[in-house]
C-alpha cells in the first residue's frame, strides 16, 4: 500500500526548495516537516484559527487548507522570511514585540503574516480596518487589544521608515 | 545607569525568537520521529467486546499497535489520582488505554505507531472495535438522579460530597441565620461547561538512549518535574535516568497541569520498547474530546439579609459535574465553595457540594478554576438583594465588604491548599471607588435614560472577587554567575506565555545589580532544576519569583564576601552596580562580578585569561586556610526555596456596560473596566496582558462558549467552527486601573495575576444584561437566542 509521491518545487522565503510528497500532504505539514520551517503553526487544521497563515504569492492563505502539490511552482513567505535580509525584524515583528502583542506566541506567526500583507495594501488603516484585518485569526492569550495596538504601531514604523528612505533618496539625488 | 528593573514595563525577552519563527514548540521538535495516533471511543459509554487490528497491518511502514492488554506492570493500572481528599470517597481514574469499558467519547482505546501521522491515522481508521453500547449519563440532573451509573461501583454517581459550615455569632448555623433574617431570597443558578482551549494542543516526544539507559521526554506540560516522577514510576526507571523538558508551550490555562496524560506515559514507553523516537501531537478534535473541560455547575442558593443588604446567612448547594474521571480530585468545587465569599463578610455560611460523574470529558481546572462559578453565585446574590431592597448594587456590596483594618481576615474555611482561608491584605472599598470612577457608575442612570430616549437598551454591571494565589507547597530557584559575568537563573516550574524569562530576569537583575542582558532564565527543564510543583493557581511569580529573589540574595552575599576579601573592605560597605562590586562612594575600589566568580572557584587548571587568576600559583587566598573554606562551596551560585505558610489573596472588581438589541437580542459590550490588585507589580505591561487575555476568555464564557453534548454524550461542537472562541471582533477594549496592596507574606510583596481577568466576567455581564433588560439572568453563557427566549417568557 505505497502512496504515489509527487515532486513539488516551492520558492520559500526567496529560496527554491523541493520536496517529494504524497498528494494529500498539507502545505502546512510540508513546510513544517519536509522543509523544517516550523515557524508556521497549526492550531486547528480546519481553517478557522489562522495560525498556519502564510503568504502565497504575497497573499495570505491558510496553509492547512491547501495541499503542498497545489502550491507547486508558487512563491511562499513564512514567518521565517518576514525579517529583512540583514536579519533586522520587520516593522510588524518589531511592533508586536513593542506592544506586547504576544504571550505564548503560538498564534503569532499567523497574525504576523496576515498583518504584513494587510499593511502592504493599506499602510494607514483606520481602527475599523485594523480590527477587520485581524479578526480572522484566533488568539487565546492576549485578548487582542495589544495586537490591534501593534497593527497601528507597525503602520507608524513603516511610514517613518518610508519617510526616512525618501529623505535619504532626496539627499542622495541632490 | 540603573539596574533596578523590578516594576518596570520591560520588553519581553522571549519575543525575539517567537516573532521570527524561532520558537520551539512540541511539534517543532523531533523531525523524523515516529508518530503516534489513537483510536478513540466514538461512544460515551460502552463495553469493548473485540478489537480487530488485522486490516491495519498492511499500512505502509506500520510499526506497532497497542491495546490495554499489551501494557506491562504499573502501566496497566489506572492513572494516578493526583490530589486525594477525604471527601472524595469514590475517586476514579482512567486506564492509559481503555480496559473493558469506555466512559466518554474520545477515551483512548488503541495506540498506533507509524512513520508519520498520516499513516498512523490510516491504521487507526482500519482498526475495528466492537462495542456493546451502555446507557450514557449526560448532564448534572441526570447524574444526580442516579438512575444509570457511570461507574458500576459508584452509587448515585457521587464521587465526593463535602459540607463546610461557618456558623455566625453565637454559633448560629447558616440555615437558622437565613430563616431568622428580616429578608430572604431563594434561587437557582446554572453555569455551562467551557474549556481552556490553548491554541497549541498537548503533545509528547520521547527519545530513549539505549546505551545510557536514559529517557528524555519533551511535553507540552505545565509541570515537567511531576511528569518526570510519574513517568519514572510508571516505567520503573530510576529518577535520574529520566529527564523532562517543557519546550515553548502554546498556552495552557490549566489543562496542561493535569498529568500524566495517557499519552505522556504511553509515548515514552513505546519509545523505549521500540528503541525509536516517538512523538504524538494532539489535534484540535482530540483536544475537545479527550483533554479536560471545566465550569459546569448547578447552584441552589438561600440568602438571608437585613435592611442594609448585609448578608446574615448564606446557604449554597452545588452540584458539580466532574465528567468521567477525577484525576485532579475535587479542587474545582472546593475552590468554588471557598472563594465564593469574595471580599465579603457573611454572617453565617454553609456550603455543600456533590461532585458527580457523567459520561463526558473529565473536568479539571481551567483558568479561574471554580472561582468564576463561585463569584457568579455571590455576585448574583448581591444584585438580587439590591433589586429586592431597591438599593444601588454597589451600595449593597460596600455594606458587606471586609474593611482595610480587618486584615488578616479569617473566613473560617479550609482552602484548596488544605490551609485556613485567611486573606492577607486588600482594600476593597478603595477598589470599588476606583472602579465606579473609571466606568462612570454614578452618572450611568443619565446615560441609560438618554439611550432609552433613542430606543436603545443599555445596562451596567459590576462584579467583585478575591483570588487566592501563589499556593504552596513550594518552588525553588537556582542562580549561578559564571566567570564570563553571565547570570544563569533556573526554576523548575514551566511557562506557557506568561513572560517568565523576562520577569524572573527582572527580579534577578534587580537583586544582583547586573544588567538584564547578562541574565538568562530557564524554566521547566528538569536537567536544570529538579524540584518544582508547577504553573497553576496564579502562583509562578509569587512562588518562583520569591525563590529566585532569595537565591539571588544568597549569591549576592557570597559575592560580597569574596569581593570584600579581594578589596580588603568590609562587605557591609559594598554595593553591586551594573555587574561590578564596589565600595560605596569609591567607584575605583571595584571588582567585576565575573572576577568574583573566578575567585569563588579555586582552580588547578587555567583555560583562559580570567581563569588564570584562580589557579594555585596565582597567589590568591591565604596559606593557612583550605582553598574552599569550611561550610563554603566552590562557585558563585545559590539555590533557595520559597514555601509560604498559606496563599496570598489578590482581588479585583470589574464593570461593564452592555447594549442589547431590542429586535435581534444581540448583546454588545460597549465598555469594560477593570480595577486590579495583585500587590506589587513586577512588570505592569505583562500584568495588563494577563488581564486582557483573562477578560477575553471570560467574555467567551459569558456570551459564546459551551460544550454542546447531546443526550448520547456526543460533543456536537468539537471544532473551532462550532465552539465559538472569541475573535478580536468579540472582545471589548479593556480599561484598567491598578491598586497595589502588597502582600505581607512574601519578600517581594507580590500576589498572583494569571487568572484574575477571567474570574468575574460572567457575573459582570449577567449583571449588565439584567440591568439593560430588567430580566433575571440566572444561567450563563447567554446567547442572543437565550435572551430572546427569556424575553418571551417574561
Ligand atoms: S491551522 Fe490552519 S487555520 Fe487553524
Ligand atoms: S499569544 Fe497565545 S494564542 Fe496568541
Amino acid at each position: 500500500m505505497n502512496e504515489t509521491r509527487h515532486r513539488v518545487t516551492l520558492k520559500v522565503n526567496g529560496v527554491v526548495r523541493e520536496a517529494t510528497v504524497p498528494g494529500r500532504r498539507l502545505l502546512s505539514d510540508c513546510l513544517r516537516h519536509d522543509l523544517g520551517l516550523t515557524g508556521t503553526h497549526v492550531g486547528c487544521e480546519h481553517g478557522v484559527c489562522g495560525a498556519c497563515t502564510v503568504l502565497l504569492d504575497g497573499e495570505p492563505v491558510r496553509s492547512c487548507l491547501m495541499f503542498a502539490v497545489t502550491a507547486d511552482g508558487h512563491e511562499i513567505t513564512t514567518v521565517e522570511g518576514l525579517a529583512r535580509g540583514d536579519g533586522e525584524p520587520s516593522p510588524v515583528q518589531r511592533a508586536f514585540s513593542e506592544c506586547h502583542a504576544l504571550q505564548c506566541g503560538f498564534c503569532t506567526p499567523g497574525f504576523l503574516c496576515a498583518v504584513t500583507a494587510f499593511l502592504r495594501d493599506n499602510p494607514a488603516p483606520s481602527e475599523e480596518e485594523a480590527l477587520e484585518a485581524v479578526s480572522g485569526n484566533l488568539c487565546r492569550c492576549t485578548g487582542y487589544q495589544n495586537i490591534l495596538k501593534a497593527v497601528h504601531r507597525a503602520a507608524e514604523i513603516q511610514a517613518s521608515e518610508i519617510q526616512a528612505a525618501e529623505i535619504q533618496a532626496e539627499e542622495g539625488g541632490a | 545607569m540603573t539596574t533596578r528593573l523590578f516594576g518596570e514595563p520591560v520588553q519581553r525577552r522571549e519575543d525575539a525568537r517567537l516573532v521570527t519563527g524561532g520558537g520551539r514548540y512540541l511539534d517543532d521538535l523531533g523531525a523524523g520521529a515516529l508518530a503516534a495516533a489513537f483510536v478513540r471511543s466514538p461512544h460515551a459509554h460502552a463495553r469493548i467486546l473485540d478489537i480487530d487490528v488485522s486490516a491495519a497491518l498492511d499500512v505502509e511502514g506500520l510499526v506497532a499497535i497497542y491495546t490495554w492488554e499489551d501494557l506491562p506492570g504499573a502501566l496497566a493500572e489506572p492513572l494516578p489520582l493526583l490530589i486525594p481528599h477525604p471527601a472524595l470517597t469514590h475517586g476514579r481514574t482512567a486506564y492509559p488505554l481503555a480496559k473493558e469499558i469506555v466512559r466518554h467519547v474520545g477515551e483512548p482505546v488503541v495506540m498506533v505507531v507509524a512513520p508519520d501521522r498520516y499513516l498512523a491515522e490510516d491504521a487507526c481508521a482500519l482498526i475495528r472495535v466492537d462495542y456493546e453500547i451502555l446507557k450514557p449519563v449526560v448532564g448534572i440532573e441526570e447524574a444526580a438522579g442516579g438512575a444509570h451509573l457511570v461507574h458500576e461501583d459508584v452509587p448515585g454517581n457521587v464521587g465526593a460530597h463535602l459540607v463546610q459550615e461557618v456558623p455566625g455569632h453565637g454559633g448560629v448555623p447558616a440555615r437558622e441565620a437565613v430563616d431568622a433574617a428580616p429578608h430572604r431570597l431563594e434561587f437557582r443558578l446554572d453555569i455551562e461547561r467551557s474549556a481552556c482551549t490553548p491554541l497549541e494542543g498537548k503533545g509528547v516526544y520521547a527519545r530513549w538512549d539505549a546505551d545510557d539507559g536514559s529517557l528524555r521526554i519533551y511535553s507540552s506540560t505545565q509541570t515537567s518535574t511531576s511528569v518526570r516522577m510519574a513517568i519514572a514510576a510508571k516505567l520503573g526507571l530510576p529518577l535520574p535516568k529520566v529527564e523532562v523538558v517543557a519546550p515553548d508551550v502554546g498556552g495552557g490555562f490549566g489543562v496542561k497541569i493535569v498529568h500524566p496524560w495517557p499519552e505522556e506515559i504511553l509515548v515514552p514507553w513505546a519509545a523505549r520498547l521500540l528503541n525509536r523516537e516517538v512523538k504524538w501531537t494532539e489535534d484540535r478534535r482530540e483536544h475537545f474530546v479527550s483533554s479536560s473541560h471545566e465550569r459546569g455547575q448547578v447552584q441552589r442558593v438561600r440568602a438571608g439579609f437585613d435592611d442594609d443588604g448585609r448578608v446574615l446567612g448564606l446557604e449554597v448547594e452545588i452540584l458539580h459535574d466532574h465528567g468521567a474521571y477525577t484525576p485532579y480530585g475535587i479542587i474545582v468545587p472546593i475552590i468554588t465553595s471557598t472563594q465564593l465569599l469574595g471580599p465579603y463578610k457573611v454572617g453565617a455560611y454553609r456550603v455543600e457540594f456533590s461532585s458527580l460523574y457523567t459520561n463526558t470529558v473529565q473536568v479539571t481546572p481551567y483558568r479561574g478554576a471554580g472561582r468564576p462559578q463561585g463569584v457568579f453565585c455571590m455576585e448574583r446574590t448581591m444584585d438580587k438583594i439590591a433589586a429586592y431592597l431597591g438599593k444601588d448594587r454597589t451600595e449593597v456590596r460596600a455594606a458587606n465588604f471586609i474593611q482595610p483594618g480587618e486584615f488578616p481576615y479569617d473566613q473560617g474555611l479550609m482552602f484548596q491548599d488544605g490551609r485556613p482561608l485567611i486573606y492577607d491584605s486588600g482594600d476593597y472599598p478603595e477598589a470599588l471607588r476606583m472602579l465606579k470612577e473609571l466606568i462612570g457608575w454614578d452618572s450611568f442612570a443619565e446615560d441609560k435614560a438618554r439611550a432609552a430616549a433613542e430606543g436603545r437598551r443599555i445596562g451596567i454591571g459590576v462584579g467583585c472577587y478575591v483570588e487566592g494565589t501563589g499556593v504552596g507547597p513550594y518552588e525553588g530557584g537556582h542562580v549561578q554567575i559564571t566567570s564570563d559575568g553571565r547570570v544563569h537563573v533556573s526554576t523548575g516550574l514551566t511557562s506557557q506565555g506568561q513572560g517568565h524569562e523576562t520577569v524572573f530576569a527582572q527580579i534577578a537583575a534587580t537583586e544582583l545589580g547586573v544588567p538584564i542582558e547578562k541574565v538568562s532564565v530557564v524554566t521547566g527543564d528538569t536537567r536544570r532544576f529538579g524540584y518544582a510543583v508547577g504553573t497553576f493557581a496564579s502562583r509562578a511569580a509569587v512562588m518562583s519569583g520569591n525563590a529566585i529573589a532569595l537565591a539571588c540574595r544568597k549569591v549576592r552575599e557570597k559575592a560580597l564576601r569574596i569581593a570584600a576579601e579581594a578589596l580588603e573592605a568590609d562587605p557591609r560597605d559594598l554595593e553591586i552596580t551594573d555587574g561590578t562590586v564596589h565600595v560605596a562612594g569609591v567607584p575605583s575600589a571595584s571588582i567585576p562580578l565575573a572576577t568574583v566568580a573566578v575567585l569563588s572557584n579555586p582552580l588547578r587548571y587555567a583555560f583562559d585569561e580570567e581563569a588564570r587568576r584562580a589557579t594555585q600559583f596565582a597567589g590568591a587566598g591565604s596559606d593557612d586556610r583550605p582553598p574552599v573554606a569550611e561550610g563554603e562551596e566552590p562557585g558563585l551560585e545559590g539555590r533557595d526555596y520559597y514555601s509560604p505558610v498559606r496563599s496570598t489573596f489578590a482581588a479585583g472588581m470589574h464593570a461593564a456596560i452592555v447594549e442589547t438589541d431590542p429586535d435581534t437580542a444581540e448583546i454588545r459590550i460597549l465598555r469594560y473596566a477593570v480595577v486590579h490588585d495583585c500587590g506589587k507589580l513586577i512588570n505592569p505591561m505583562i500584568v495588563e496582558g494577563q488581564i486582557h487575555g483573562g477578560v477575553a476568555q471570560g467574555v467567551g464564557g459569558a456570551l459564546y462558549e459551551k460544550m454542546a453534548y447531546d443526550e448520547h454524550g456526543q460533543l456536537l461542537n468539537a471544532s473551532f467552527m462550532d465552539f465559538l472562541m472569541p475573535y478580536a471582533t468579540e472582545v471589548p477594549h479593556i480599561e484598567t486601573a491598578h491598586l497595589e496592596t502588597p502582600s505581607p507574606l512574601n519578600p517581594l510583596g507580590i500576589k498572583g495575576a494569571g487568572e484574575a481577568g477571567v474570574i468575574p466576567v460572567s457575573a459582570v455581564i449577567a449583571s449588565a444584561v439584567e440591568d439593560a433588560e430588567g430580566i433575571a439572568i440566572d444561567r450563563m453563557p447567554i446567547s442572543p437566542s437565550d435572551l430572546h427566549h427569556l424575553r418571551l417568557e417574561r
